[in-house]
């Protein structure tokens, strides 16, 4: 200090306080033009599903005319196979779809979570043995798991969203135990450990905001991939069941008439393409985000 | 020394970024002889790699090259086409990269690597040839040529050998130019020396050209014939070595050499207050007026042209003269080590550790006294980190007693109790790994705090103010992120972490590797600082035998697992018993020695 | 004794008993789910009108009286030796049932693999190579929105675009006669193979970028480049060989989803494979054959992820010496 008389003075820190990481991330995922017309998409499509079946002309089980047909008045996207409304069963469709995969998708990142953080930070063997019980559930695909448990109970709505969860789960956790088990080696979660922070403190505390980042790019990606699990399920037959409009299940049913009239498959179908490419889209754009992040502020 | 005319020759070289046409270095000029070696010296962000590579015509992906000359034996290689520089690389000018490990492709056998900088240069008309060429730069490089030796994959070979790989392939084709971008961090001081005396050789054999870009002073002191010091994207001073280490011209030089830690300990290190600028950030001026004490209203406007100051002495200061009539600043001695008590704050008995099934410490004994500072050195490997941990409660499968207060310790740190945990403290190596990021520096002083007392809301405050205060930080980073700040500010955040406790002992594990010279100086420092007025137990682990007379009063030197020698620091450093440490000592490049060195030339 | 236990085939030998051990689970996992049937399995199938020694009868038949170790037991013997039960549904044996459908949709994995391996490792070193430009962006983005469509969708799309509503070059259902080989009938199987494609193409390629672009950008890339080596031996002797490896992985896994894949594209276009059977037996709760398929397709899943570790580890030369 007996030098600070003779130094000129120090610059200050010129750059302002910084938000907080979370809402940095947001923000910065929202520059991207990726996220916002992902997120434009998201908000259209579920805007359809929430509130289109208050604009459908008329009731989804209502007969409006002659099977599969034209675009009329009438009926604004024709007929379907049993001759009701397209437009107003698309109306009402999205809501099964989205409600069932939103339900799974929050059960699997629940369940994925704590499995991966405990599985990062617990004893090599219960490490083991919890990643050896995800690889059983990995062990095949979504899809015939779903369908196994199907051929056993039947179509209940609630297996569904149990089924996709349970097999959503070992995804998550994956992820969270590897973007863990990096975070646990660095020496902040030492120091906790010799000052002597309880474990539960430590990886609520320490390791979780940390990978936070990476989970909420895993979670659009798993959004995604529920809500094509779920439409395709509806699609085979073992989601909702007829008469219900449900825009899986309008795609199968309205199939044979596809070359007659395309709407009652082609509506639905864009709907689900679209909801799932702008999830998607959200999710990138949160990783090119995060990992501009990541890179900026390993510059020193 | 040097021949007539220069081998290579730079003029105003310029490198930008490529997107913002930011200056990254700026108007570097110089040239070296063969035989001769330049050390070009600056701290992280001074822009010497950069400098580095642009001899051979390259520059970093995102940067690029604007400006100015790089002659090679008279051609300007900046204005050749692409296939004429590749033809140049590795030929006429070759690269040793910094990270040998990182160098080498992992999927390749070390032969293929060797060879193919051979075949694509042409050298040897035939296999057998090159085979026996192969055996020639190996042997050069004392590394064994056998087929066993040569089928091995970068990483089953030590760190000492993938550099000696890295030298045989930028000798091999006998280049006029070789640019070696610090090869030597990362390795023992042992390896170090091994290879500091091959690179010497080689060049002396071959009449090369060599610029040495590096951090370390020490090392360029013992190499170098002339040095260039970079501050900022600019060389700042330029001369023969002696003369710019013992009479420095340009502030900065000085202060930089004020900054080495010495073997012989009589000063105290003294570091340079603020962070030098980013590129962008650099402003109209000298670019180190902000720091120094020397400046005047004329420094912050203009930036000082070049001066001469003798010879082959350059530098840019508009103080220049008055700078080198001051003469040898009177240093502030260090400090004399206080009498330590007799009663024994942690005493380590019988400990042996493992890490897993291999065995790293060998009955180990130590002692540290209250309010004393005892240095546990050593090169990596030797088990001065594990030891440490073990104190902290990190390291758990040892056996053996460590005793703290009288009392044994148990070996978890969470078994520990309270007082226990509180009062040993621990401070890590990197900085840029031992503060959570997602948190704030108030909320990261604040977890030790939150654990051992119970305060209200202004005495947290007021606690986190003083322990930053203690440490030279204002209150204006308690809402900023680590990332926000440089590596010295967030290793003073772990130290006032570790100090909101309120300590009795601290345990510091190479505190100051990851850092600057510079900064280096001002942390241990500020550490000696603290341990006398707060009157702390000292456990402090380094590498860096000339750093312990600054701070410890004990020595303990590790090698293999074991202490080969303790004691004293002035007895131990002085008289070495043992021949490790003779050998350490001989081998620790200190910026003394080799000005005495050059001194009886 | 000791050779097969140490180096690489010791690791290979390892690595495969796990994959069974896993395979174990999975099938005790898979019986388990599908026996907690509610109700008597043997009334739903003979119906209302059935006696009560016809009852006895098959529930003896099929084995209801044991416990249910006793039926996993006899099962997995079942399976071991290719006796996989009887259908409850075709009143068949199962193995005659989906005899010659494995061999169908083992065929339309493999062209969906032939195709989409080679073209996605294409399409990521030259994205890779030419990184940040425009080709690079518009690629990528259309990689994930293609990635991001269920396979259903996709198939459906592509009937509605090639098969029916917009062009109609493709027919829009594969129906083979049974007693024909896929190959003979090319033309219906460009759809659904299509389809497959466009379900892993986007993940392959985007791993081989991503590693090609991590080896372009490395250290020893650099070195290679200042030591004066030409451009292709950058790409090919020193790039390549290390970007590989992380690929390897992934299109392991991918063909395993593709096991899954086909289930949905079956049904679509009616295509005579496991997927479309496997389907038609969950509507119909006909469960030997469900399990049988669930096993069968959990083997290939499985026996995929064994060969991905085994290929990672022979293609790396630090994994592969830290063998011994």
């Amino acid at each position: 200090m007996s030098e600070a008389a003779a130094v000129a003075t120090t610059p200050p820190l010129v750059a302002p306080a910084q938000p907080r990481p979370v809402v940095l991330l947001l923000r910065r995922s929202w520059q991207q033009a990726r996220t916002k017309v992902g997120v434009t998409l998201v908000l259209l499509l579920v805007g359809i599903a929430v509130v289109g079946p208050f604009f459908a002309p008329h009731s989804p089980s209502a007969f409006v005319g002659a099977p599969y047909a034209h675009p009329s008045s009438h009926a604004w996207l024709g007929t379907d196979n049993l001759g009701r409304d397209v437009f107003s069963r698309f109306l009402w469709g999205g809501r099964s779809v989205l409600g069932l995969a939103i339900a799974a998708t929050a059960l699997g990142l629940a369940l994925g979570v704590t499995i991966g953080l405990f599985a990062a930070y617990a004893s090599a063997t219960a490490d083991d043995f919890l990643m050896r019980a995800m690889d059983v559930i990995l062990a095949f695909p979504s899809l015939v798991l779903a369908l196994v448990a199907v051929a056993t109970v039947g179509p209940q709505l609630w297996l569904l969203v149990l089924v996709v969860g349970i097999t959503t789960a070992p995804r998550v956790s994956r992820v969270t135990r590897g973007s863990s088990v990096e975070i646990v080696e660095r020496d902040f979660v030492r120091a906790a450990e010799a000052i002597g922070e309880p474990r539960r403190k430590i990886l609520l505390g320490e390791i979780l905001p940390n990978v936070a980042s990476p989970l909420l790019v895993e979670a659009s990606l798993r959004l995604t991939y529920s809500v094509g699990l779920i439409a395709a399920l509806s699609f085979l037959g073992f989601g909702l069941q007829p008469p219900a409009a449900d825009w899986g299940l309008m795609i199968n049913e309205n199939r044979q008439g596809l070359t007659v009239q395309p709407w009652g498959v082609v509506a639905p179908v864009l709907a689900i393409a679209l909801l799932t490419i702008g999830t998607s889209l959200i999710g990138d754009g949160v990783a090119r985000a995060s990992s501009g992040i990541e890179r900026g502020s390993d510059e020193e | 020394m040097s021949a007539a005319a220069p081998v290579l020759e730079v003029e105003g070289l310029r490198v930008e970024v490529e997107r913002t046409g930011i200056d990254i270095v700026e108007e570097i000029t110089f040239d070296v002889g063969a035989g001769e070696v330049l050390g070009l010296v600056g701290e992280s962000g001074s822009g010497k790699s950069t400098v580095g590579v642009a001899l051979l015509g390259h520059a970093r992906r995102g940067a690029r090259i604007a400006g100015g000359h790089v002659r090679i034996e008279g051609r300007d290689i900046l204005g050749l086409p692409a296939d004429q520089l590749r033809a140049l690389r590795g030929r006429t000018v070759s690269y040793v990269p910094q990270d040998p490990g990182a160098a080498l492709n992992p999927a390749l056998r070390i032969r293929l690597q060797l060879e193919e900088t051979l075949a694509a240069h042409g050298f040897g008309s035939s296999d057998d040839e090159r085979a026996l060429r192969l055996e020639e730069m190996l042997d050069e490089v004392l590394l064994p040529h056998d087929d066993q030796f040569l089928r091995r994959y970068p990483h089953q070979l030590s760190g000492g050998q993938q550099q000696r790989v890295g030298l045989a392939m930028a000798f091999a084709c006998r280049p006029r130019v070789i640019v070696l971008d610090e090869p030597t961090t990362g390795l023992d001081v042992t390896t170090q020396a091994h290879v500091l005396e091959t690179v010497r050789s080689l060049c002396d054999a071959h009449g090369v050209a060599a610029v040495y870009v590096s951090h370390d002073l020490a090392v360029v002191a013992t190499l170098a014939d002339r040095v260039a010091v970079m501050y900022g994207g600019r060389i700042v001073e330029l001369g023969p070595e002696r003369a710019l280490f013992k009479n420095s011209a340009h502030p900065y030089t000085r202060r930089l050499v004020e900054a080495i830690p010495e073997l012989s300990g009589r000063h105290a290190l003294e570091g340079i207050p603020g962070t030098p600028p980013r590129p962008g950030h650099r402003g109209a001026g000298c670019f180190f007026a902000p720091r120094c004490m020397y400046a005047v209203e004329r420094c912050t406007t203009e930036f000082p042209p070049a001066a001469r100051v003798s010879g082959r002495h350059v530098v840019r200061c508009f103080r220049h003269e008055d700078v080198l009539a001051v003469g040898a600043r009177e240093r502030r001695p260090a400090a004399p080590r206080p009498q330590g008590p007799s009663e024994t704050l942690i005493r380590i008995e019988s400990v042996n550790a493992a890490h897993g099934d291999r065995q790293v410490l060998f009955d180990i004994g130590l002692a540290v006294r209250p309010r004393e500072c005892v240095a546990l050195v050593g090169e990596s490997g030797s088990g001065k980190t594990t030891l440490a941990r073990c104190v902290a409660g990190l390291h758990r499968s040892f056996t053996g007693t460590i005793e703290f207060d009288g009392r044994d310790l148990p070996h978890d740190a969470r078994a520990r109790d309270r007082k226990t945990r509180r009062e040993i403290q621990y401070i890590f190596q990197s900085p840029y790994s031992s503060l959570n990021p997602r948190k704030t520096i108030g909320q990261i002083i604040n977890q030790p705090l939150r654990l051992f007392f119970e305060l209200n809301r202004q005495q947290r405050y007021d606690r986190i103010a003083s322990a930053l205060d203690r440490v030279q930080l204002g209150p204006s980073v308690v809402p900023r992120y680590p990332h926000e700040l440089s590596g010295g500010e967030r290793q003073r955040v772990a130290i006032a972490r570790a100090l909101a406790a309120e300590p009795t002992l601290l345990v510091c594990d190479e505190v100051t590797s990851a850092l600057d010279v510079s900064v280096q100086a001002a942390i241990v420092d500020l550490l000696a600082e603290l341990q006398r007025d707060m009157q702390l137990g000292l456990l402090f682990v380094t590498h860096n035998l000339a750093l312990i007379r600054t701070i410890a009063e004990h020595v303990a030197v590790m090698s293999g697992g074991r202490i080969v020698e303790a004691g004293k620091v002035d007895d131990v450093l002085d008289s070495p018993q043992q021949d490790y440490t003779k050998a350490l000592l001989a081998d620790t490049p200190s910026m003394e020695t080799a000005l005495a060195a050059a001194e009886r030339e | 004794m000791r050779f097969l236990w140490h180096g690489i085939t010791g690791f290979v030998i390892r690595r495969l008993l796990l994959g069974l051990l896993t395979l174990l689970l999975v099938s005790i996992v898979v019986f388990a789910a599908t026996q907690t049937l509610p109700g008597d399995p043997a009334r739903a199938i003979l119906g209302r009108s059935a006696t009560p020694d016809s009852l006895r009868a098959l529930r003896a038949q099929l084995n209801l009286n044991h416990s249910a170790i006793v039926q996993y037991g006899d099962w997995l013997k079942g399976l071991l030796t290719g006796n996989l039960g009887t259908s409850l549904a075709a009143r068949q044996p199962v193995s005659a049932v989906i005899g010659k459908r494995v061999e169908n949709s083992a065929f339309l994995m493999f062209l969906a693999a032939i195709v989409s391996i080679p073209l996605a490792i294409v399409i990521g070193a030259v994205t890779a190579r030419r990184r940040d430009s425009k080709f690079d962006h518009g690629m990528s983005v259309g990689l994930l929105g293609l990635a991001a469509l269920p396979e259903f969708v996709v198939a459906i799309l592509l009937v509605v675009l090639l098969g029916t509503t917009v062009f109609q070059v493709f027919p829009a259902v594969s129906l083979i006669p049974p007693q024909d080989y896929p190959w003979q009938h090319m033309n219906e199987l460009v759809l659904p193979v299509l389809t497959l494609v466009i379900a892993v193409t986007p993940y392959i390629s985007r791993i081989m970028r991503a590693s090609m672009v991590e080896v372009l950008e490395s250290d020893y890339v650099e070195m290679a480049r200042l030591k004066g080596m030409s451009e292709r031996k950058v790409l090919w002797r020193h790039s390549v060989p290390n970007g590989i490896a992380p690929t390897i992985q992934v299109i392991a896994l991918n063909l395993a989803y593709l096991a899954g894949g086909i289930v949905v594209v079956e049904f679509v276009f009616g295509y005579p494979g496991i997927g479309a059977a496997f389907v038609d037996a969950v509507a119909n709760r006909d469960i030997p054959v469900v399990q049988a398929l669930a096993i069968l397709i959990a083997a290939v899943y499985v026996l995929l992820n064994v060969a991905a570790d085994v290929v990672t580890i022979l293609v790396s030369p630090r994994l592969r010496t830290s063998l011994k």
